[in-house]
This record gives structure tokens, sequence and C-alpha cells, in this order.
């Protein structure tokens, strides 16, 4: 019966708003008697912080035993088992939450269904932010990688980046099994079509297609392409979240009929070829770093691995022919596809019509693991039908034989448009429901981990009653990405990048520990063991920066070649700290020379390195971004009405009302509003102040005469 | 360590470890209370002179110290360019509500034909047709009840009565309904006689009519507060209505126009092409062509130039508002007042033949290539018992002192005296260190034989420009304005050329924007990595682009986007 009314509720839904009413069990529960049960809860979890609950459906089913049928609690549903909703039932059950995680397929659980790559620039950043607030995407890359690079080496300390080529079965298979015997997070396989309500517009559970009901008062929906999923390949597309798996159906429809707005976006991925019909002998080999870098701050987790190589082909005159000749079959230049594609992502059709004097486009061979023959065609992402896509691959040298094992395809996907959460993820409508990942218009893993991450800390100090945690923009590029998100208008996929961070020489990736394991510990993410590790390391780099400004060298090898390589002299008593501020001087040079310390690691000789070399840079920002924080910071009413406020641009009344930004800074970076509706808007807000101000003086005034 | 804006010392008291944690408390209805970190305030590369932090507690204890965050209001540095407005509260009485008016034509000056009142506000029309009765009487129109329903932009001519019914004035009302006029509220114009007494009475009528007295500036505080000037416009609304000549007003339309935006825009504009280049390569690696560094160099140095010219343009701005003041000084009876009526082309001063007859300082002005420019004839200064030319000597002396300018007038027919000599000697000895220019004039060339140039060649030398004249034909006159010009280094402003000027706010920002085009420079030289030339640039776009209030950050990626090919 209750599966029955479930579908037709869901047939009925759009056309009669009010047919829930008519199906009572697929209404939100109310508990009667909530709070009592609540408490009791709690102390269970309290007394049993450590309790295991079984990843397995049917043993589930039999321990909840006691509780009435197709019913389940928890304190957290985590919807979704991509790399944000592993990173945020993992953050969730380590912080004691009773976590479900529900995912359409088990055997997908953390899959990376695209580039089979963690971190690269910005990205790493994010990776490096994660893990030092004890998140779980570094570890595994770092356990899984095929290859590892450190790019923009010369380019400054803070658009350095780690990427790894990372093996997409182990990274999914590692994930999964630390997903699986986490304590206090259960697994099952589910479609959620619904979500519970309470009284209060707050979230109670969620309900699935087969008539489960799971409760809990904080869920996290992590979507990913899977809502009203829909994949193309040229002009055929067929209902799928990706290819092979089924999309997720009327989720889209229930969160609309909750008032929120959706919109759609598209992505794609390239085409795979099969490695042993690729001829590497005519190209470029690109190899991984001698001296692996890692993206945990956790040395547990640096182990070393045999790499593998990956290589570099290019574009031809024929690959353009070809895409010339066959425009009008694409979905951008065919015109059946209205796409809000990826600007940093192009096509090799958009990369050949836009730039149309480039010759020539790189195109990387990448490979997917070290057992799966598959290679993965960076940079050849089209939307040309099937037949065309082998013949296109064929112009490309060394593939000139290849055989192409998965076609390339686009997806569309419903998001929901971020500006309807606060920056803890948790929406504004609705108490207690959280979004993290693609649903809110990112792309890309790791902004799904760091979304992740933070949705799940929120989700279960929500559900435990805790104030929720806000990372300040310029405190972390998790910040920034947040930020953003919440007031920004996408017209792509958002991806970080570098220059989103006003601030980036602060948020480098050797500092992410020092600014959020912190954070981290507090939270309670971090462990004894990683704490002492943390404090040690720091306490090595001050140690060693205290000897560098004490110790004083006069001539010698070192300094006839720090002249040599800075070209300025060296005083006499020179510290080190003074020699490694010159240019081109770097820590292996007082390393050569036996000035070094032994104990420091790699990593460490660099933060003392970025510490000291740059201090004058770091310093000015570090400045710069107090002054701007006074004012930044400064928070809004919530209560606001912008729409009385004329001095606005209609555009900037209208986007604020929408995006209800929490501070002024927000307020500028909200798109259509100008730095002449943030003047007029803080003339408002401190014209507010001194009307509140003289009426307190007035009340003041008057009780004082009262009282005499 | 902890920026304490917020009254939460409590929690950090208990957290100690939270030092590099900027935490704060607040308690909406809803959403849930919310934890901020901006850790980023103390990283502990900054801090690790500090023992490191215990393990930190966990977070429990918060919950019970939740309290909301008290701010510190700061004061917004972008309304400092507003100035009286926005000081004193009177931004308090500025509310939608309220009709202002205000004699917005000057006074105090010989009386103009015409002055206007003007009205703006919502009740602008209401209080208008209170004062103003039509000559011309519509149907229906009813001067007490305010019903006056005039077509914007239609001019109507009528007289003012005031609260007794008394005419007051013979007037044109020019209705400006909103949203097309300069407030962009409703705006009655009234178009009196220029006499003060009678704009005072119509602005009286008006004010008893409901309205009230707007505060200086007031106009322009609506005219951008309700959209209709940007910030660096309504700064120049402010000059064109102090402007004392008419290349002022000229610069300060040109300023209104965008003459001076343009080329901020264009400099702004050149730093976000930059920031492109070299953005594009740090988020996209391996797709870019490398960057030519003496390309680079080249747009910084004339970027770097074009701010130097702009800023020396600001010192142009400050003679066009402030003018210059000329002192003539000289023996007497050497033709100082001649030379002060044929420049001015006026009888301001008496002339006689008799020695001594300007006893006190008489005023005139000149317009030299567009700066206003006060003459100031003085007592000629000689050893005197006379008591009333003693004081004439002294307030002569006194003048000299505090002009631009001091004009060494000597008499071509007496030639160099060794008067001539102790009082230039007395000028510079009360000059101290503070130079004056002081230019040479020989008056009455006209009457003098050619001999005189010995002396003159000799005495040139102390003077920083030496001038012949004949007051009384007016020749060399124009020499000495090109001299005074050179001078005060106006002559390297072209002509019609750069027609716009630069205010403080202003001038502010393009040193702040000069400065990190030079620290720049030295990034580049001292080859830091390509990252760290992006932050100099970034304050140089956000300089600039406070002068035209942009952000930046979007557009740089647009940008990108749109002009290379990258992208996996």
């Amino acid at each position: 019966m209750s599966i029955l009314s479930v579908h037709l509720s869901r047939l009925t839904r759009h056309h009669f708003p009010f047919s829930s009413l008519l199906f009572p069990s697929s209404r939100p529960y109310y508990h009667a008697c909530a709070p009592s049960r609540r408490n009791l809860r709690l102390s269970v979890v309290k007394r049993f912080p450590f309790r295991c609950f079984c990843s397995f459906p049917a043993t589930n089913s039999n321990g909840n035993r006691n509780v009435e049928v197709g019913e389940e609690k928890y304190d957290v549903i985590v919807v979704g088992g991509g790399h944000a909703g592993c990173e945020a039932a993992l953050a969730s059950a380590r912080l004691g939450a009773k976590t479900l995680l529900l995912t359409l397929n088990i055997d997908r659980i953390a899959w990376q269904p695209c580039n089979p790559a963690v971190g690269g620039l910005a990205k790493s950043q994010l990776v490096h932010e994660v893990d030092a607030l004890g998140g779980e995407i570094g570890k595994v890359a770092d356990r899984c990688y095929l290859q590892k690079r450190v790019l923009n080496v010369s380019r400054g300390p803070a658009v350095r980046a780690l990427r790894a080529q990372t093996d997409k079965r182990e990274y999914a298979m590692q994930m999964k099994n630390v997903v699986e015997s986490t304590p206090n997070l259960s697994i099952r396989e589910a479609m959620v079509t619904d979500i519970l309500l309470g009284k209060n517009d707050n979230v109670e559970g969620v309900c699935t297609f087969f008539g489960m009901n799971f409760y809990a008062p904080a869920v996290i929906l992590t979507t990913g392409t899977f809502m009203s999923g829909k994949i193309w390949v040229g002009r055929t597309s067929m209902p799928a979240g990706r290819a092979g798996e089924s999309a997720s159906h009327g989720l889209t429809e229930n969160l609309q009929r909750l008032g929120f707005e959706s919109d759609r976006l598209k992505t794609g991925t390239p085409a795979r070829v099969d490695c042993r019909t690729v001829d590497f002998s005519v190209l470029e080999p690109q190899l991984g770093d001698e001296e692996v870098s890692w993206f945990s701050f956790d040395p547990d987790f640096h182990i070393e691995k045999e790499q593998m190589c990956c290589y570099l082909t290019r574009t031809t005159k024929s690959t353009h022919q070809l895409i010339k000749n066959n425009l009008h079959e694409t979905p951008t230049y065919g015109g059946w596809v209205e796409a809000k594609g990826p600007r940093y992502c192009p096509s090799i059709e958009d990369k050949i019509v836009r730039f149309q004097d480039k010759e020539s486009h790189q195109i990387f061979l990448e490979p997917e693991g070290r057992t799966v023959p598959e290679l993965y065609v960076q940079g050849f992402s089209t939307g040309l039908p099937e037949r065309l896509q082998l013949p296109l691959l064929r112009t490309l040298p060394g593939l000139e034989n290849c055989s192409m094992l998965r076609p390339a395809y686009a997806v569309e996907y419903d998001y929901l448009p971020a500006h309807q959460c606060s920056r803890s993820l948790m929406t504004k409508k609705i108490d207690g429901l959280f979004f993290s990942g693609q649903i809110n218009g990112t792309t890309g893993y790791e902004e799904a981990a760091a979304q992740g991450i933070i949705s799940g800390i929120n989700a279960a100090r929500h559900s435990d009653g805790k104030p929720l945690i806000v990372l300040e923009r310029e405190s972390s590029y998790i910040g920034t990405l947040i930020d953003d998100l919440v007031t920004k208008d996408l017209r792509e996929p958002y991806r970080m990048l570098t220059s989103r961070s006003e601030h980036r020489l602060l948020l480098r990736s050797d500092n992410a520990d020092s600014r959020l394991t912190p954070l981290g510990c507090e939270i309670g993410l971090i462990d004894d063991r990683r704490w002492k590790i943390y404090q040690d390391k720091q306490a090595r780099i001050s140690d060693e920066k205290k000897r560098l400004k004490t110790v004083r060298i006069s001539g010698g090898d070192l300094a006839a070649d720090v002249s040599h390589f800075s070209g300025q002299p060296v005083k006499e008593s020179s510290t080190l700290e003074s020699l490694l501020k010159k240019p081109h001087i770097e820590y292996k040079l007082l390393d050569k020379h036996g000035f070094g310390n032994k104990m420091l690691s790699r990593t460490e000789k660099e933060c003392v390195e970025i510490d000291i070399k740059y201090e004058g840079f770091i310093i000015r920002q570090q400045n710069q971004l107090q002054q701007m924080i006074h004012q930044q910071h400064r928070r809004l009413p919530e209560d606001l009405d912008y729409y009385a406020m004329t001095t606005l641009s209609l555009e900037a009344r209208e986007k604020l009302s929408k995006v209800r930004p929490q501070t002024i800074g927000q307020a500028s970076r909200v798109g259509g509003v100008s730095p002449a509706d943030i003047t007029a808007l803080m003339i408002i807000l401190e014209t507010k102040r001194r009307k509140a101000q003289e009426l307190r003086r007035h009340q003041i005034r008057a009780s004082v005469m009262c009282n005499l | 360590m902890i920026i304490s804006e917020n009254s939460h010392t409590a929690t950090m008291a208990l957290l100690p470890s939270f030092r590099t944690i900027i935490t704060r408390f607040y308690r909406p209805t809803k959403p849930p209370p919310q934890l901020i970190f901006s850790s980023l305030l103390f990283p502990k590369k900054l801090s690790s002179l500090f023992p490191l932090p215990p393990k930190p507690q966990p977070l429990k204890p918060l919950a019970s110290t939740r309290q909301e965050t008290s701010f510190v209001s700061n004061r917004d540095e972008r309304l400092v360019g507003l100035g009286s407005v926005n000081d004193g509260g009177s931004i308090e009485t500025q509310s939608s509500t309220s009709t202002i008016a205000a004699i917005v034509t000057s006074l105090g000056g010989p009386p103009a034909a015409v002055g206007i009142v003007r009205l703006s506000g919502p009740n602008a029309v209401d209080i208008a047709g209170r004062v103003f009765s039509p000559a011309k009487k519509k149907k229906g129109f009813d001067s007490g009840s305010g019903s006056w329903k005039p077509k914007s932009h239609i001019v109507e001519y009528g007289v003012v009565l005031d609260s007794q019914g008394n005419v007051v004035d013979e007037v044109l009302a020019v209705p400006m309904l909103a949203p097309k006029s300069y407030t962009r509220e409703d705006v009655v114009e009234l178009q009196c006689h220029g006499s003060e007494v009678c704009l005072r009475r119509v602005l009286k009528a008006c004010l008893e009519a409901g309205a009230r007295l707007a505060e200086p500036g007031e106009f322009t505080l609506r005219a951008f507060l309700n959209g209709r000037l940007d910030l660096s416009q309504a700064e120049n609304v402010g000059k064109l209505i102090s402007a004392k000549s008419v290349a002022a007003a000229d610069a300060a339309l040109a300023g209104m126009q965008g003459g001076f935006s343009t080329l901020v825009r264009s400099l702004r504009g050149q730093c976000i092409e930059l920031l492109t280049e070299i953005e594009a390569r740090l988020d996209f690696e391996d797709e870019m062509p490398p960057l030519d560094v003496n390309i680079i160099m080249d747009s910084i140095h004339a970027m770097s130039q074009d701010v130097e010219h702009a800023l020396e343009t600001a010192n142009y701005d400050k003679l066009l508002q402030s003018g210059l003041q000329i002192a003539i000084v000289g023996r007497p009876n050497v033709g100082k007042s001649s030379l002060l009526n044929a420049w001015s082309k006026s009888e301001r001063a008496i002339v006689t033949e008799i020695a001594g007859t300007t006893r006190d300082v008489v005023e005139a002005s000149v317009s030299v290539a567009g700066v206003a420019v006060t003459l100031l004839d003085t007592a000629g200064i000689r050893e005197t018992d006379d008591i009333v030319e003693k004081i004439g000597v002294e307030r002569s002396e006194a003048v000299a002192m505090g002009a631009d300018v001091i004009i060494m007038t000597v008499s071509a027919i007496d030639g160099w005296t060794l008067e001539d000599t102790k009082l230039v000697e007395r000028i510079r000895s009360n000059m101290g260190s503070a130079s004056i220019p002081m230019i040479l004039v020989i008056n009455k060339i006209d009457c003098a034989s050619s001999a005189c140039s010995d002396w003159v060649n000799r005495e040139a030398k102390l003077f920083s420009k030496h001038v012949f004249t004949c007051a009384i034909t007016g020749q060399g006159i124009h020499g000495l304005e090109k001299s005074i010009l050179e001078i005060v280094g106006l002559d390297k402003i072209p002509a019609g050329g750069r027609r716009w000027t630069v205010n403080q706010r202003q001038c502010e920002q393009l040193m702040r924007a000069k400065e990190a085009l030079v620290r720049l420079k030295s990034t580049i030289e001292e080859e830091l990595p390509l990252d760290f030339w992006t932050i100099d640039l970034k304050e140089a776009a956000l300089a600039l682009g406070q002068i035209s209030g942009d952000d930046i950050s979007e557009e740089i990626l647009s940008n990108i986007f749109g002009k290379f090919c990258i992208g996996k």
C-alpha cells in the first residue's frame, strides 16, 4: 500500500500541488514526542561513541527490529556516495553521529567517472585543506597514485600545485573500504525521491523509491550528475546519471515543491582508448616527479609507489578538418543543446572554432589504472556522434590504429543554485537540509570533497545542537569556494582556480595544516596522534627559523656560492636567514654546504624557505587582509528589506533579496551589485544605526528624566 | 593575537588554543548559530614566536557561550569623498520623505540677472504649488491646495507668493519630474531675479511651505544615492559648483563626462590585460605559450608614465581651484598701479604723478590661461614718515609674503637704484627659507633709452624672469603672463589637451597605483616568481578601480576564458 501511494503521488504531484494531502504516507512524519526520544538517543550515542553500526542493510534492519517496519532512525543521512558524499559521511560518522549513506550503487562509491586524477592547480589546495581538517581524499589519492607531479614549481609558492594520476578502481575500492569500516556509518543502496519535513520547516528524513522512510534531523544531498541526469552522444540521449548508471528521478520535482529553485548544467567526459592499441614510440612521455610529494599531512600515508607514464600528443590538420566538416553534428553548433558547458573545459570543437589561428592543441593520454587498459584522452571531449569519434581519435599521432573502449559523452543534470544555501551549506529554507557537490553547481572531485567535509561536519553538529561552522572566504580555498557558490551567479559548472582567491599568497598548500588543523582538532576530526605530528612539525619549523636568524657566516664556500647565484654581494657576518632572502637562493644550498638542518623533512624545509624568502610580501598581504576584513566582515542584519532600499539599483535589490548575503563583503561579491550599490547600502545601514542610537539616547534621557 | 572586535574574550579564555581563529557566534532564529573561522588572520608562520598551542578542547563549551556578535562599525573610506554631507550625522536627516530647498546660484558677488531656488523631493511639486502661482491659470488649478500639476520640463511663468499671499517675485518655474532630474526626485527650479533679497524671500516662502533647507551638497548626495551620479561624478559636481574660472569649469565638466574616467579606465584595462596574461599562465600551466618579459616591462613602464602625467595635472588642479595671487611691488611711482590697470583692463587703482598715491592694497582679477589670478597692487615701498603710508608699506610687505608670485617693478627711466636693491633684500630676508618666485618687470620702457640693458642683465640674474612692459600701451603684458605660466609650471599643460583634474581622493589612489607599479618593477627585476607579479598588479588595478569603482576578479577570469584556448 505504501509503495502504491508513493507512486501515485509521484505521478500526480506535478498536476496537483496538494496531492500529498491525499497520501498521508508520503507526508512528513511528525514525531509526537520527538524531544524526549531525541534525548534518549543522544545519551546512547554518548555512552557508546564507537559503537559500530553494521554496513549491511539486512543486518541493519535486524538491528532495528524495535523500530516500526519501514523506518530507521539516524543522526545524519547522506544521499549519494561520490566524493562529496563519502567525505560528508566520514566526517559526520567520525564526529560520533549515527550516519547513513544512501547510494544508488554501492559498487560505484567514490567512482572517478571523468579524469582519473586528484589535485592540480588550485584543486590541490582544496585537497590539502580537506586533509588538514581531517578529511580522506588526500590520503586515498596518496595511496592510489599512478603518477605525481608538482605543477608551477617556479611560479611562486602560492600557485604551486600537486597533481596525481590515480588508479580509478583502486581509488574507489580504498575509499569504499574506509567508508565501510568506519564506526557509526551504515551504507544502503536506495534512490531517494523525497524529503520528509517536520513542523518547523525542518528536515526529518528521506523517502526512497521503494517506499522506505529513513529518519534523521540532518540530511545531506550530494546527488552529483544523477538528479534527472541525461547523457548525450551526438544527437542521441538517454536518461542516466553516468554511462551505464540510471539517473535519479523525482527528487528535483519534490525539492521544487518545497520551494527550491533548480536549473540545469552540462558537463562531459572524453573517450577512453585501449592502451594496447596506441603507438607510444612516437609520443612524448611525461614522467612523474622523482621526488614524490604528498597531499596528506599524515606521514603514515606517504608510501612510495612505482609511477606510470603519461603521454603527450597533439591535434593535427586532419583533426581540425574532420571537425570543421562535421560541425553540424555537434550539439553546440548543430544547435540542439543549449549548453551551459564549462569554459575551462571546452570541447575540442569549441577550441577549434574559437581559436582558429591555433594550428594544434595539446592532448594528454593518461592511464586509468594499473590493471585496466583504458587511457583517458585529456583535452579531447567532444559532442560528436559515436561513429565520428573513432575516426577523430585516429587523426592523433600515436593513435592511428587505436581502438576506442568508451565513447565520449556529455551529461546534463539538475542542480540547485547555491544561493539557496548559507555558508554552512545548510539550506536557508529547510532546517537540517544540506547540499554538497555538483548539486551546488560545482565540478571536480576536490570541490565536491571540500563541500562534503563542511556539510558533514555541520550536519553532525546540527543534529547534536551545536553551532555550525563557517569558513571565511579569506581563511581557505574551501571558504572561497563556498562563498563564491552562495553569492555568485553560475554561468557554468564551478571549478576552483587560483585566480578566484584574492589573497592566495596566504592560502598555500604548505600552510594548509597550520591554517586548518587546529580547527580540525577543535571540531574533533584530528586525533591525538595527528595533533602531535602537527605540533612537532610546527615546532621544528619555528626552531629552524630561529636558528637561521642566529647562525652567522663570514666568507667561505657558502658565501661565494650565494653571491654567485644571487648576483649580490654577501656581507661579513651574514645570518643564514639573510642569505636565504636573496634571489635564487634556496634551502638546498644551505644543505649543500652543511648549513642545513638534517632533522627537517623536505616539506618542512620548504615551509621555512617560503616563510623567510617571501616574508615581506606575506606581511603586506596580511596587513591588507586585515584592513579589508574590518569592512568586509561587517554583518548585514538578517531582516533587511532590500526592495525598500530605493537607492540601490533595481538589479541589486533583486539579487540581494535573493542571495541575502550575511556580510558587506559577500554583498559586494553578488553579481549585479555595483560598488555604488554597496556605498548606498552602507549609507543606509549607517543611517539606521544612527537612528537607532538616537532612539536609545532618547530612551535613556527619558528614563533619566523619569527617575528624576 | 585576537582581533577582538567582538566581545567573545570569555570564549577565548576557555580556548587558549583558539588564538588562530576568529570565532563568531550569533544566534539568529534560523539558521542556527554558526562559528566563523578566519584562521588566516593568524597563520602559524607569523605567530610561531609564541609557544605552540596545546591540543584544543572539543568545541562543546562553545555551545554554552553563544552570544550575539557585536560589530564595531568602521568608517567607510569610500564615503570620505562626500565630505560634509556625511559628517556630523547629517545623513540622518536624509530620507526619501523630505523635500529640500536651497538657493543654488552663488550669492555674495555682484547681483546676477537671474538666481535659482531649487526644490527636490517627493513633495517638491506640492510645495512649489503652494508658493507659485502661474500667470496663466489652467483649469482646476488651485494655488492654495497644492494641486499644481505641471508637465515635466515645461517652463511656466508666474509669481511666488508668501504665506500672506503677497507677491514676492516674478519667476519662471521649471518642473523636472522624477526620474528625469538631477536628483532623480521631483525637482522644481524657480528662476527668480538675481538679487539676494529676492532669492532669500523666495527660499523663505518655500521653507514656510514645508521644504527643509538643504545641507551643503545634499542635492548631489541625493543624485548620488539615487544612482544619478557615480562617486567621481559626484565629486566633480562639487568642483563645478566651486569652480573659480572657466577652465576649472571646463575641467570639472570633462571629469563629469568621463575625460579622467577614460584615462583611468584605460590604465585599469591595461593592468587587467597584463593580469590576464599572467593569471592564465598560473591557472593553466601547460597550455600557454611562454610570457615575454620585455613586453610586460614595456607596458608597465608606459602605465607608470601615464599615472605620473595624471599626477602632474593634480598640481594644475590645485591652481584651478584656488587661483594665483600675484603681488606687484616696487618703489613708489614706478607704475605699479598703471600695470594693474592695464593688465585688468580697468581703472581699479588711482594713478597720479604723485609718488605714494596707492596707500592700501588694491585687488583686481584677471584670468591667465584660464587660471583665476588675483593681482594685488601695493603701496610703493620706501622709508617714510607719513603714518598712513607707513601702514601701507607694511601691508605691501605682508601681501608680498602671502603671494604665489611677486612682480618686482622698476622704472626703465630711473634704472636700477640703491632703493631697489634694498627693497629686494628686505623681501628676500622676510621670505626666509620659503622661496616665492619673483619676476622683474621693467616698466615705462617706452620712455627709456635702450641703454638700460647693462643693469638689466646684471640684476635679472637675481630673478626668475624679467619682462619689459609699458603699462600705458599694454606692451609686454602678454610676455608677463607667459612668464608667470612658465614659473608655476602651467605651460606644460597643453591647451585643450588634458582637460580634467584630479582631486585629493583620486590623487591618493593614483599615488597608490604608482607605488604599486614601482614595486612591481622591482619584483620583476629581482626575478621573483610570476605569482608575485600579480600582487602589485592587482594592487594597481584595485587603486585605479577605486577611482572608477569597479571590481576585478571576475573580469580577469572572463578575459582568460575569452582570450586563450585553455582547458582540458
